[in-house]
């Protein structure tokens, strides 16, 4: 494990301060516009700041840059802590919250293509992330050009048959610049995703698909840096990160709860959120 | 029609590097010469349609040219939420062409009929659909589309069309064909497969001593209404001729733009009615039995005129 040697101690440090930040953005956000998915949002703070804070390749001043990393929010629903997280990069306006899901706005609940402002794909629809990315990191390779893609996919949106049609695909292709995350908080829209339609083996899955996987914590930044370093985890395959998280992720009595996927925190309910994320 | 497609394609694709074609599995041998000059730059997808409009958006945004082939029904039908979303919502430079419009693929049945495809795609904002109406006409909208901006949806028959054109006609997307302008008595506006059949039909009706001009709506979207409220003002009948539903579909485009005109005259959409074909035959034999031979039609016309 040489490369973790390079992960410095103060780089998780400064990193869990930012990620501190975001989270606090995103219960502002989302308190403030009054709209739902909170628990989608908080579950995927730490793989969103550890991307763009340590390894995607992207800046808002050439936005349009051939050769940057692309990275999709396959899971649109949990854009508030994408917002927040391009916002603290500079994609956006520090002012987000005035503009965020309201009439004559400038940021719906589901995130809209615009590479001004950092999104590179429009979301919402689950399922479609994959395969957009396999057909972008496809395009890299034909261009011989290094550049990487990130698909952020939540654990429910993999049920969708069309997503493993895009895991054949990027094997079959042996694109290993595609890199898949999942967000495994294990609840989706009515209920405990084992109770639904249960993904395990996943990790088998995947392998079986002929990608190379990785299973960390999802809040974890030491496991998260250590997953980004050692991309591609196998020579000539697409990579899955497969990151357990909690849905809630930060405030405990949201943390792991149904509820919460829906539930816009009342003014009570803020206060109380924001000492626990003091 | 596909033959000319993959031949102006290859052409294509010695001046425009950023060309790629994707096929959902099909296209036996058709595709051999495109494969064996650009290998790199055809991806056989599978029976994958869905994924292949995901990877055909995917490359669009890293600045290639897509074309996705298969059977309209595979290609259009079962990825409409994708082509709208990940096509025409980013207004992507892709192609869909598709083969099989109506009954071209007679025999193979149900599944394989492509009779509500206009209607669905016609709905879709920034979609530009262009059904050609012979060979030649399949070769220019494939021209045409290297230099169009946005999506396309290219609807095409299958093979051994009949020619209706000697040459390559003047062809600008958006703008539709006068065939020949022989009176003012009746207007046929016809579209893609059914482009041959409407020429003989309105070639009885002259021998019948009808006034009969025959134009070509190769595009069905965006409709050229200014010939159609120019029709309005001309003809006393206006005929559409289509191998699709009745519901949705060109005629219905056609009549939208008459009713805006307050037209007066007749006006009769020729297609196939709101019901799944149970017949078994081939193109011709079911073009028989929904009335779309030109004997059938010639017929069908004088009769509408008669009675109006």
């Amino acid at each position: 494990m040489k490369k973790e040697k390079k992960i410095k101690h103060l780089d998780i440090e400064g990193i869990k301060e930012i990620a501190k930040k975001v989270r606090r953005e995103t219960l502002d956000l989302i308190y403030k516009a009054k709209t739902p998915h909170i628990g989608s949002s908080f579950s995927i703070i730490e793989i969103l700041v550890a991307l763009y804070f340590k390894y995607l390749r992207v800046s808002p001043d050439n936005s349009r840059n051939k050769d940057r990393d692309r990275f999709i929010l396959s899971k649109g629903h949990g854009c508030p802590a994408l917002y927040a997280v391009l916002a603290r990069k500079g994609f956006l306006n520090s002012d987000i919250i005035e503009g965020f899901a309201c009439n004559d706005g400038t940021l719906e609940e589901h995130p809209t293509f615009d590479l001004t402002k950092g999104i590179e794909f429009s979301t919402g629809s689950l399922g479609h992330g994959l395969s957009i990315g396999a057909g972008m990191a496809k395009a890299a390779k034909h261009d011989n050009n290094p550049y990487r893609i990130f698909v952020l996919l939540s654990d429910g949106e993999t049920e969708a048959g069309f997503v493993w049609e895009a895991t054949m695909f990027a094997a079959h292709h042996k694109l290993d610049n595609l890199i898949a995350i999942i967000d495994y908080n294990k609840i989706q829209a009515l209920g405990r995703v084992k109770e639904i339609i249960d993904l395990e083996p996943f990790g088998e899955k995947w392998r079986s698909f002929g990608w190379g996987v990785r299973e960390i914590d999802g809040h974890d930044f030491a496991q998260l840096f250590s997953a980004f370093e050692e991309i591609p985890f196998e020579q000539n395959k697409p990579s899955t990160i497969i990151a357990h998280t909690v849905k809630g992720k930060g405030v405990s009595f949201m943390e792991d709860k149904l509820l919460w996927h829906y539930r816009c925190p009342d003014e009570e309910e803020y206060l109380k959120a924001i000492k626990e994320l003091e | 029609m596909r033959i000319a497609f993959v031949k102006k394609l290859e052409e294509l694709c010695h001046s425009d590097k950023d060309i790629f074609l994707l096929s959902a599995d099909l296209g036996f041998k058709l595709f051999d010469g495109y494969r064996a000059k650009f290998p790199d730059r055809f991806l056989n997808m599978g029976i994958a349609e869905t994924n292949m409009i995901g990877v055909a958006t995917g490359l669009a945004l890293s600045g290639k040219k897509v074309y996705c082939y298969s059977m309209i029904p595979f290609l259009i039908m079962r990825c409409f939420e994708h082509i709208k979303i990940d096509i025409c919502y980013h207004n992507l430079d892709i192609r869909l062409v598709g083969v099989g419009c109506g009954f071209a693929y007679g025999l193979e049945g149900i599944t394989h009929h492509a009779t509500e495809d206009i209607a669905i795609m016609r709905s879709l904002p920034n979609m530009t659909i262009v059904a050609p109406g012979d060979q030649y006409e399949a070769s220019a909208s494939i021209v045409a589309s290297a230099y169009h901006k946005g999506p396309m949806f290219i609807r095409l028959g299958k093979a051994g069309e009949s020619q209706v054109h000697s040459s390559l006609p003047e062809f600008k997307i958006g703008k539709g064909i006068t065939i020949f302008d022989k009176g003012n008595d009746i207007c046929i506006l016809a579209t893609g497969s059914m482009l041959h059949k409407a020429k003989t039909t309105a070639e009885l009706l002259l021998k019948k001593k009808f006034g009969v001009t025959l134009i070509s709506l190769h595009t069905i979207k965006p409709l050229d209404k200014m010939l159609i409220k120019n029709c309005a003002r001309k003809y006393k009948s206006i005929f559409s001729i289509e191998e699709h539903s009745l519901i949705g579909g060109f005629g219905t485009a056609i009549a939208e733009v008459l009713f805006e005109v307050h037209y007066d005259g007749l006006f009769k959409k020729i297609g196939l009615p709101d019901l799944f074909n149970h017949y078994i035959g081939n193109t011709e034999y079911l073009h028989r039995k929904y009335g779309l031979l030109p004997e059938d039609m010639t017929n069908n016309i004088i009769k509408l005129i008669k009675k109006a």
